[in-house]
Formats: structure tokens, sequence, C-alpha cells
């Protein structure tokens, strides 16, 4: 996959810019409890500790993580995908 | 239900524990819990359950606030001396958490009343300083099938076990069939009681009531914890289901609830 961008269907999208962690992580899990199952979520942060923390989070609960990446000025880009039906 | 940004702030450091989330903190909101015992086990319970965010929890006491109830029950403050306990503990409790709906029960909790009481909540905190009410609180939860989380305490020692006879452990009775002697076992006002072990085992009788809503970890049903404050040690023993058991055995004796005497109240 080297070079290519990966074409990702988004289903949501949540601007967390201005909050800080553990908020980040929460309001994120939040909307995913949300929404359907295997469906993807994108999170705009811009603290800069909730770029590494959220995603990291994620995992641990056991959501799958697309894509992790800084856009324009401090903002971060974080795709997650929801989980399958438990 | 959506949660508001108070409530996220307020229970965030929870919310992030692995297998709560959002849908832990539901559960919560959503649970009712019954809290036998304002004083020394259900104080510390109550102020962790209300902080938690624990949706209903009913107290129940028939007592007053009295000066030496307070070097353990700290529900409640000098300036509550002669009021109800379950009044000061809701005072206590709704000024921790608002969000929280405090139910009173300040009549005496007896044969007649107990099972109409326990069957609005989901779960049973039992922290009684007497073997009638113990016994009283452990039938009718069998009867009405509700999981018990129970404490007790002496001089430096205490107990706690969780009974789901209707999930397959044991019930209180599959350990102890009778309430002992009347004046075998003495009570905290003869024998004493160190406050903090009131706290140790209050905290663990909240800590399980929680793990219960939640769904998480190792329930207590079918082991029995023992902690000793002078050598600082937990000990714990597996208990089964007994099948001679008066109450939930293969051949129950005991078909409704048993008023026992009450003596030489503490």
């Amino acid at each position: 996959m080297s070079g290519e961008e990966i074409k990702i269907g988004i289903d949501k999208e949540l601007n967390l810019k201005g909050k800080i962690c553990p908020y980040t992580f929460i309001e994120t899990m939040l909307t995913l409890e949300e929404m359907e199952p295997e469906e993807v979520l994108r999170v705009i942060v811009d603290y800069p500790p909730a770029a590494c923390e959220v995603p990291q989070s994620l995992k641990n609960e056991g959501y799958e993580i697309l894509e992790v990446r800084p856009t324009k000025g401090t903002d971060w880009v974080i795709i997650v995908k929801n989980k399958e039906i438990e | 239900m959506k949660f508001s940004d108070e409530q996220i702030h307020r229970y965030s450091r929870q919310m992030i524990l692995p297998g709560i989330g959002g849908k832990g903190q539901r559960k919560l909101m959503e649970a009712k819990v019954l809290i036998t015992g304002a004083g020394g086990l259900g104080s510390p319970a109550a102020i962790y359950l209300a902080a938690a965010g624990v949706g209903t929890i009913g107290l129940a006491d028939f007592d007053r606030v009295e000066l030496h109830n307070l070097q353990r029950q700290i529900l409640h403050k000098t300036d509550d001396l002669g009021r109800l306990k379950v009044e000061s503990g809701r005072e206590t409790l709704e000024s921790l958490n608002p969000e929280v709906k405090v139910q009173t029960y300040s009549d005496r909790i007896v044969s007649a009343n107990i099972r109409e009481i326990i069957k609005g909540y989901d779960l049973v905190l039992d922290g009684s300083d007497n073997f009638p009410t113990r016994f009283l609180v452990n039938d009718a939860c069998y009867f009405e099938r509700k999981t018990l989380i129970s404490g007790a305490i002496l001089r430096f020692d205490g107990q706690l076990s969780t009974f789901k006879p209707h999930a397959g452990g044991p019930c209180y009775r599959c350990l102890f069939p009778e309430p002992p002697p009347p004046g075998m076992v003495p009570s905290c006002q003869e024998a004493g009681v160190l406050g903090a072990v009131a706290g140790v085992i209050g905290i663990l009788q909240a800590n399980e009531a929680l793990k219960e809503i939640l769904g998480l970890g190792e329930s207590m049903a079918g082991r029995f914890l023992m902690f000793n404050a002078l050598n600082l040690s937990f000990h714990e023993v597996k208990i089964a289901k007994n099948s001679n058991c008066p109450l939930c055995g293969e051949n129950p004796k005991i078909k409704e609830l048993i008023e026992y005497l009450q003596v030489c109240q503490a």
C-alpha cells in the first residue's frame, strides 16, 4: 500500500478540537457505541497527546484503527472502525 | 440516553476503564440498590455507589444518629445528631451526587414489609448489625431472587460474601443455617469495632455491587472473605451450596419469612 491513499468510506465525523484527554477518548467511544457495527468514524483532534492516546485506548477496547495522520496545523485525523456485533 | 458534558466529566475516570465505557455507565445509572442499615457498612458503601452514579439507592434504617455512631458511620455528621439516619444519609448522598435518587425507609424492616421493599431493587447490600435482620434479609432475597452482597464486622475483623442462590450459588443459610442463640455472639455495642474495619468491608461491598451491576470480574458468589485488621490479612475460602440448607436446599423447611426475636439491640 506504499504511497497509495486508502479510500475509506466515512459514516460519521466527530470534531473534538479543543477537547483534552480523557474526554477525547470517551466521546469517541460514546459515539462508536451509538453507531452501527463496522461503521467508520473519522475523529479530528488538536490536543497533541490525543493523537497517540486515543488510538491506543481504542485498540485496547477492541476497535480497529484504520488511519492516524496529521492534517493541517495541529490537527490530527483518526479513522476508526466500529466493532462487529458483540 | 445521551450523556451530558457534566456526566462525562463526573464519571470520566471510570468510563475510560476497560469494560465500562458508556454502556457500563448506563447500567450503573439504571441500577437500583437497596442498602439495609445506614450505619458502619452502609455508609461507605452508599457513598461509593452514589459517587459511581448508581441511579437509585434505597436506604433502610429506623435508627436515629447518636454520638457513638460517628466513629464509623460516615454518612452522618455531628450536626445530624438526633436525626433519622436515612434522612441524614439522603442529604449526604444527594450533596455528593444530585443525580442519584435516594429512597428512604425509616420503618423497621420486618417480615411484613421486606419483600415489598426489595421487590423494586436489582440488588441488596446488607449492612445490618444484628442476626434477626441478617437472616430476614437473606431469606427475603432468596424468595425474591435478588443478589445479596453481605458484610459483617466485629472488633478488628470483617467478613464478606455475595449470595446468589437463584444463579446456583449458596445462600447465607448454607453457611449458617440458624442464628446463634441470643447473647452468644456479642454486638458491636458490647465488643466494639474499629471504624476503619467498617470502611474496609463496606467499600468492598460497594466494589462487589458495582461488579455485579457491570458484569465484570470474578463474583464473590461461592467465596467467603475474612479480613483481620491487626494482621492486615485477607483469607478466602470457597463455599458451596448446602443440599441440606433449610432455605435453598433440596428439602427446604423454611417456606416463608421467619421473624427472629430481636434482643439487646445495639
